[in-house]
């Protein structure tokens, strides 16, 4: 059964289009992925699936509840975790929960047996007595999830769940990510920038420029780009570019500097290349394809991590915030 | 329905009244700057103003001024802090839950106006330390012109909040509206006298009938009422009809354009 189902989905923004035309399903509980560089129109889409964004044209129907004419109903079906946080940090981690299942309408013998089931879920049962403010991005960021899934959506949505949480915060969100979906079967749709969070994805669209490129499971994206993929730099450059594609008959990639060659059995094919090849090589590298090497091969670019950018957003909200 | 509607209202005005209780520095901080202008303009003012033929001691004068500017603060920056929650997030939390928006701009007008008005009974409370006489008879009479003038103010503040789109033109609102509304509201000197253009103001400015119907009810039983005559502008029952009106127009335009925005 699907859970989403996007038909022909368009948003406009004085004559941009910001997502253009797009249609994908996402089966009940599994964790669908959207994957794309930053502008590419993911929280346009996820905004537009939420309500919050009126729709330029087409629609999309979330557990059969059309977003366009069944809003509160589509609503009360999802949970959502911003980008941004959106948590009181003036109240404490119980009363962020008690007001969301009141404007829900959680009855409130209900809300008691929930809240404990939800925070134990992220691990925040012991510090529910506790402001807000005083928790890490990590702990926000699982109180978000926590509260997304109280008044029990069919599906949960997040919105680059992971950004601006350093590496080992991020993993460990992950852990709680694949734990919804094994103990409650719940339905994720997600959003990322983050190739290797990608991977953790059952399936997933690629966006970009406001279209779908590509979609599947990342073993199937992954054999698109077809066998290995090698990886050289060298200061002949010119040189070694003509050689592959003469010689070898090869599509050349150039990635940060270094050029790209696709080919089935890698293993077989350094030792050749060593024998055969004039133009100097300065430094050569074998690997798998990743779903980076997906994008780059279907888009010709690769997507640029932004964190640095990421952690200067986030940390110029607690700036502000301080200042409040 | 209706009851899911009145919850949203007491749910949002509840969040209000939480936050309130929980910052400290803030009741302290809006209480000290009313009490700081009483204090310094009485001394400065009132022994200058004994010499001429006021007729009324200064500092009884201005204490109704007074609680009316701080309840025009406490209800604006209530109500404006939904540009913040905007800025910051939660307001996207409110806006995509399956509630009426109409009952969540009810519910922040309404925390406001609580919020404003619990300041405003500290300085009633306060008053005999300051060496302000009230009669405990007005009190009521007193109390609903606070609830009155406060759901007015936060109503205007929610509106203004809904129009403004970064936190930046914040202080600019300040500098326009807010500072040019207390001094020509009659809280630091009578209306009954000024140039026209300041009476005119003075009359599109809903504080102006705030302080003239408390100063009315404060210094009704204190002051001679050829006195009282002298200072004030508009009969009691004028004020409050004027506040009640002004109040209307606000929050419905407030709440049009909180659920047109937001």
């Amino acid at each position: 059964m699907n859970i989403i189902e996007v038909k022909n989905l368009t948003k406009k923004f004085n004559g941009l289009t910001a997502v253009d035309d797009i249609s994908f399903a996402v089966n009940k509980g599994e964790i669908f992925g959207f994957l794309g560089p930053n502008g590419a129109g993911k929280s346009t889409t996820i905004n537009m699936l939420s309500t919050i964004l009126p729709v330029t044209d087409g629609d999309a129907f979330i557990s059969d509840f059309s977003i366009l004419s069944q809003r509160d109903d589509v609503r009360k079906s999802i949970g959502l975790v911003f980008q941004d946080p959106s948590l009181d940090d003036r109240l404490t981690a119980e009363e962020n929960l008690r007001f969301h299942a009141k404007l829900y309408g959680v009855p409130s013998n209900e809300f008691q047996k929930r809240k404990q089931e939800v925070l134990e879920l992220v691990d925040l049962w012991d510090r529910r007595g506790d402001i807000v403010k005083n928790f890490s991005g990590g702990m926000k960021r699982r109180l978000e999830i926590a509260r997304g899934l109280l008044h029990y959506p069919a599906v949960l949505f997040l919105d680059e769940p992971t950004i601006g949480l350093d590496p080992q915060t991020r993993a460990h969100l992950w852990d709680y990510i694949l734990r919804l979906k094994r103990e409650k079967e719940m339905t994720i749709f997600m959003t990322t920038h983050y190739m290797n969070e990608a991977e953790y994805c059952d399936r997933i669209a690629i966006i970009d420029h406001g279209k779908i490129v590509a979609s599947g499971t990342p073993r199937e994206l992954k054999k698109q780009v077809g066998g290995d993929i090698v990886c050289m730099t060298s200061n002949q450059k010119t040189e070694l570019k003509k050689e592959l594609e003469e010689r070898y008959k090869k599509e050349v990639k150039e990635k940060d500097g270094s050029l790209q060659v696709e080919v089935e059995d890698g293993e077989k094919f350094l030792p050749r290349l060593f024998n055969e090849l004039t133009a100097k090589i300065d430094s050569i590298e074998l690997r798998k394809p990743t779903l980076d090497d997906v994008f780059l091969s279907l888009t010709g670019r690769a997507i640029r991590e932004e964190e640095a950018s990421d952690k200067e957003h986030v940390r110029q909200h607690m700036r502000m915030r301080r200042r409040t | 329905m209706l009851i899911q509607f009145i919850q949203t209202i007491y749910t949002i005005w509840q969040r209000e009244i939480i936050r309130y209780w929980r910052d400290k520095t803030r009741i302290i901080s809006t209480l000290f700057m009313p009490l700081m202008f009483l204090v310094i303009f009485g001394a400065g003012l009132s022994k200058t103003l004994a010499t001429g033929n006021f007729g009324v001691d200064f500092v009884q004068f201005m204490y109704p001024g007074i609680i009316a500017m701080s309840v025009m603060s406490v209800a604006f920056f209530s109500t404006v802090s939904t540009v913040w929650d905007r800025e910051f997030g939660f307001l996207k939390e409110i806006l995509v839950a399956p509630v009426s928006r109409v009952a969540v701009a009810f519910g922040k007008t309404l925390g406001a106006t609580t919020i404003a008005s619990i300041q405003a009974l500290i300085l009633l409370i306060l008053a005999p330390l300051i060496g302000v006489t009230i009669h405990l008879a007005i009190i009521p009479q007193l109390v609903i012109f606070m609830l009155l003038l406060a759901f007015a103010i936060s109503g205007m503040g929610l509106l203004i909040s809904s129009l403004m789109k970064t936190t930046e033109s914040f202080g600019l609102v300040m500098q326009v509206l807010i500072f040019p509304m207390f001094f020509i509201s009659g809280a630091f000197f009578p209306l009954t006298a000024v140039p026209s253009w300041m009476s005119a103001l003075s009359y599109i400015n809903p504080l102006t009938y705030g302080v003239d119907a408390m100063r009315q009810i404060i210094l009704g039983n204190q002051v001679a009422s050829n006195i009282l005559n002298g200072l004030s502008l508009h009969a009691i029952s004028v004020n409050a009809l004027f506040l009640v009106v002004f109040s209307a127009v606000m929050v419905t335009a407030a709440v049009f354009a909180f659920n047109k925005r937001a």
